[in-house]
């Protein structure tokens, strides 16, 4: 096959590029105390949590946007951005799903989010975060009994002080990078999970994301602790309309395990990438960290990652327990004029403890993406060990795929070992299929999946579907 | 049902087939042989439609359609299906779904509805037992990790499930010991029917022993040099190509 047909085929156009017509209350762009502290008092935050944004805010400006990612982007004007942006609507958080603005309502049906039915019928609580606010939260009322609290971050702030002030910022310091440091200053909504010593929650925690007015960033933030022997499995989606300006999106997301809780984190993102010219399109700058603080605790990211202009994002685990366990499964796909720098960090501090990495991508048209991994085995880490596989498939001739793959072992008892593929699109795959009558279309899905099953089978059953069905979309072609 | 006349065609600008002629008609079992180079795997990959090979001239025709017009897909729909010499490996896809797939856009393009899934598991079943292979191949990534017998089996049982008009095997003998090589021979004999024809590409007389074929074509320099029976099959044993080739020159 051509390249160019090739390069037709994995063409396709965003389908979540809709905007929705609500009334927003959107602060001017530009950033600087006052609207750090506007955006604390919308929030009805207590005093200590401003003086928190204010100082993360002078670290940030002291900082520099980071230069080593395997990206090009032109430099991002903090003061075009607007960063706040709310749906209008009565002062009080709506109580339940027929208080919500049915637009909003309708806005998730169109991402295929129907809230009520969706989460009735998959026991899916979700929390729906629409620009800057959350929406609404489902199934609070049973999570409670369980004593699993699943609320915004801006309602934690508000009622559970004390955990916050506990947990915040101690995976991923104010500090810790340009985009975390904005983040800590600027950030408006985002997820709060706490599962409490021995339970194990009794369903799928999910929250959608979702950009919708023009020139604003979102920075959400989202903390997910696990008490001793606790477990939750949570996922998020990501989507995005269509505009012809890039909008940045720099989350953070710390999870804390302490000893023998299990967390399971999984992404669906599909933020509009921009279209084929480059135009547009989501910069998604995020720093996502798990803290296995306990012995034995494990802490499990998979992420799907098909969206977004620009991707700078390492899900990473810091190993401070005895025996625990890091895993990082990814599928990262790439089309048009994309960019991904995306990839974990392991980091091995405590006794025998064990990650698992295996990262997928696939780049396509004009694309270019890049692995880079770290997995750093500290004086301490007696008998740590590390699997990493990582693949890359190419479809065309025209998109790039590397691999930085970073190690740093500080102790003799520590086993590494690390595969890695290159492998094009076989034009042979393609060629075998189809002339046993499946169409182009349908064996380019049918090659793309069998390559991811391996992360696929990490998310959770639902999600697994959806994952496979979007990987579709994304690869839907203009043939025929 | 199959008219290929006067076909040219290049690879890679050099010309391999220079006006091969060749009708087959349904319930035939051709076998074209010849030496390494004359152009052998090249037809059917033309008749396929693999990429890479330019006809620059003359036509192919299955049931009337102008085969070479259609889509890759469209041909084993209508009923052209090809057993590759070398398989390729897929991971991650595993055979079961293969098939299914296959057979279920055959069916649709013909019009009828997708196979019902434990009439399916049944057909694959005994189609399996029929090849002298484990169900545990279902569950396999496509021909990932195969011998080179499992492979072509995996071939031969395409065939058995998808059940084409026109089975075109590319030297599917090469690589298999004797008992591999019944199984092989067994199932394409299975194929044989009054509706269907069978064009076999090969080296080696070996296989006609096993698989009796109407008629033998023996390709020169990108042409049909001589055709015979089966006869013609054991004189190139027993002679080699050489003498062919010379008379070709003559």
């Amino acid at each position: 096959m051509a390249s160019q047909e090739m390069e037709q085929l994995v063409r396709r156009e965003y389908k979540e590029g809709f905007v929705t017509d609500i009334e927003s209350e959107t602060v001017p762009p530009g950033l600087d105390e006052s609207v750090i502290a506007f955006i604390s008092n919308k929030k009805g935050e207590p005093e200590w949590m401003l003086e928190w944004r204010i100082k993360a805010y002078h670290q940030w400006l002291k900082m520099t946007p980071p230069s080593w990612a395997h990206l090009d982007y032109p430099p991002i004007d903090y003061q075009a951005i607007s960063y706040y942006s709310a749906p209008k609507r009565p002062e009080d958080r709506p109580q339940s799903l027929d208080e919500v603005d049915p637009k909003l309502l309708e806005t998730y049906e169109k991402l295929g989010i129907p809230l009520h039915e969706r989460a009735a019928l998959a026991g899916v609580a979700v929390d729906a975060v629409f620009d800057s606010v959350s929406v609404t939260t489902t199934f609070k009322h049973k999570l409670h009994e369980a004593g699993v609290i699943f609320c915004s971050i801006s309602e934690a702030i508000r009622d559970y002080p004390e955990l916050i002030k506990q947990y915040l910022g101690t995976v991923v310091p104010v500090a810790d990078n340009y985009f975390a440091a904005l983040n800590s200053a600027v950030f408006t909504d985002g997820s709060f999970v706490f599962v409490p010593k021995g339970v194990t929650c009794p369903m799928e925690l999910s929250t959608y994301f979702r950009i919708n007015a023009a020139n604003t960033g979102q920075f959400e933030r989202t903390l997910i602790i696990c008490e001793e022997g606790a477990q939750v499995s949570y996922l998020e989606g990501c989507t995005a309309p269509m505009r012809d300006e890039n909008q940045l999106h720099a989350a953070v997301v710390e999870l804390v395990a302490l000893d023998d809780a299990y967390i399971k984190y999984s992404t669906v993102q599909n933020w509009y990438p921009g279209d084929e010219n480059g135009k547009g399109g989501i910069y998604n700058f995020v720093t996502k960290r798990g803290d296995c603080r306990g012995d034995r605790s494990r802490i499990s990211w998979t992420q799907v990652e098909t969206g977004s202009a620009i991707t700078w994002k390492y899900p990473s685990c810091v190993l401070r327990g005895k025996d625990s366990i890091g895993e990082f499964y990814s599928v990262a796909v790439t089309n048009g004029r994309q960019q991904a720098d995306t990839g974990t960090k392991m980091i091995h501090i405590g006794e025998g403890t064990r990650s698992y990495i295996v990262s997928k991508g696939i780049s396509a048209g004009r694309s270019n993406q890049s692995y880079r991994g770290l997995v750093k085995i500290g004086p301490r880490a007696k008998g740590a060990r590390n699997f990493t596989q990582c693949d890359s498939l190419l479809i065309g001739d025209q998109c790039g795929a590397h691999t930085f793959p970073y190690q740093e072992i500080g102790n003799s008892t520590a086993t590494i070992e690390h595969e890695a593929t290159t492998s094009k699109i076989g034009e042979d795959q393609l060629f075998y299929c189809q002339s046993r009558g499946i169409s182009e279309e349908d064996a380019v899905s049918m090659i793309v999946n069998g390559f991811c099953k391996d992360v696929f089978q990490e998310l959770p059953m639902e999600f697994a579907v959806e994952a496979e069905a979007l990987l579709n979309v994304t690869l839907e072609g203009a043939v025929g | 049902m199959l008219e290929v006349k006067d076909l040219y065609v290049k690879v890679e600008g050099k010309e391999i087939l220079k006006g091969l002629t060749l009708t087959i008609n349904a319930g035939e079992v051709h076998a074209i042989m010849g030496p390494n180079g004359a152009g052998k795997s090249t037809l059917s990959a033309v008749i396929a439609g693999k990429e890479g090979y330019e006809v620059t001239s003359g036509s192919v025709t299955f049931e009337g359609r102008d085969v070479l017009e259609m889509e890759i897909e469209e041909r084993a729909q209508a009923g052209l299906l090809l057993g590759f010499q070398y398989p390729v490996e897929i991971p991650g896809v595993k055979n079961i779904y293969l098939l299914k797939a296959a057979l279920n856009a055959q069916r649709q393009a013909r019009g009828e509805g997708e196979m019902p899934a434990p009439e399916f598991l049944k057909l694959v079943k005994e189609r399996l037992a029929q090849m002298k292979m484990d169900a545990s191949f279902l569950q396999r990534a496509v021909n990932e990790g195969f011998s080179g017998g499992e492979k072509k089996r995996n071939e031969i049982l395409q065939m058995l499930v998808l059940q084409p008009k026109l089975a075109m095997l590319d030297e599917i003998d090469s690589g298999l010991d004797i008992d591999a090589m019944r199984v092989v021979a067994d199932g394409v004999n299975s194929l044989r029917g009054e509706e269907r024809g069978i064009l076999l590409v090969t080296h080696y007389q070996r296989l006609l022993d096993y698989i009796v074929p109407d008629r033998v074509h023996v390709l020169v320099d990108g042409r049909i040099a001589k055709s015979g029976d089966a006869e013609l099959a054991r004189e190139l044993e027993s002679r080699g190509y050489d003498w062919v080739v010379e008379e070709t020159a003559a």
